[in-house]
């Protein structure tokens, strides 16, 4: 999405000019985030319960060099929103490429 | 470890002899925790023996909900990565009160110092315009509950599995109440005009 690129720029340009004063407020990427992760709210979002369900499907695709993003949008959606549920697709895949 | 079909897998854990399909499970989530859980400090062999024994009681429990749409290894290992960093993050976040987290209106939540100084007027009037409305919609229109979980999660990084553990929920429905949060905020920003190409436009120079 094209968006994404344009907010992530923006961001890396914010950082270098505003000190971060972390536990006052929010930095500026985590700001940016937050407006980028409301506006771009959806209706058919999926939850923890059903990503974790699908993620074993959606990392094969992924360790088989597809594209599990076209495949599976709605897991690849929420792993983009959530940082728990991404930070444990990262650890598994990981896990997977090792003991491969 | 001996290559198993999924139908072997599910035969050897189901049947009699099941001590090996065990032994070799073990080994392997043992293996794979390892490298998923790289990053944490203080994770010796023992913690990785606990989550993988942790894991295999799971399993062995939902072997009738595999669905063999992966290999079963592969859906042992995502249960051992699940069943790891819920402990982990509980260790991690157990001195942390939700309770005690400051509330929005008394921090700087949404900064004001994020105006642009480098901006012309018009712009830095866009940006102060922009910033006040989501200030001023966070503080008016979410319930309590959606305002503490979304300063826990956004400003402190708290993991929703512990926001949720300390309300008393779990975090599917946290992920809900945050959803919820979002589409109220994102109905009020739009009402009054802020699409995101808004926002944007606001900030970019």
């Amino acid at each position: 999405m094209g968006f994404k690129l344009i907010w992530n720029t923006l961001k890396q340009r914010m950082r270098m000019v505003f000190p971060a004063q972390p536990e006052k407020n929010l930095e500026p990427d985590m700001l940016y985030d937050m407006f980028y992760s409301i506006l771009t709210t959806r209706p058919d979002e999926i939850g923890c319960d059903e990503c974790f369900e699908q993620l074993d499907r959606f990392i094969e695709i992924t360790l088989a060099g597809k594209n599990a993003a076209e495949a599976m949008p709605l897991v690849q959606d929420h792993l983009d929103r959530c940082a728990d549920c991404r930070e444990e697709f990262e650890a598994l895949l990981a896990a997977l490429r090792a003991v491969a | 470890m001996t290559e198993r079909t999924n139908q072997e897998w599910l035969a050897a854990l189901r049947g009699p002899e099941r001590d090996d399909a065990l032994a070799d499970l073990r080994a392997f989530l043992v293996r794979g925790l390892r490298y998923a859980l790289a990053s944490w400090p203080n994770v010796d062999e023992a913690a990785l023996e606990d989550f993988a024994q942790d894991a295999l009681l799971k399993i062995l429990k939902g072997l009738d909900s595999f669905r063999g749409e992966s290999r079963f290894t592969t859906w042992a290992q995502k249960i051992a990565v699940h069943v790891a960093f819920t402990e982990l993050r509980r260790l991690r976040w157990r001195d942390v009160s939700l309770n005690g987290l400051k509330e929005s209106r008394d921090i700087d939540f949404v900064p004001n110092t994020m105006v642009d100084p480098s901006a012309g007027p018009e712009k830095q009037a866009m940006q102060r315009q922009v910033l006040s409305t989501l200030r001023r919609l966070i503080e008016t229109e979410l319930t309590d509950k959606q305002r503490q979980a979304l300063v826990a999660a956004r400003l402190h990084g708290m993991p929703i599995e512990e926001i949720a553990r300390r309300m008393g929920s779990n975090r599917n429905a946290l992920y809900k109440l945050l959803y919820d949060a979002r589409q109220r905020l994102k109905k009020h920003l739009l009402a009054e005009g802020l699409s995101l190409q808004d926002v944007l436009a606001a900030f970019e120079s």
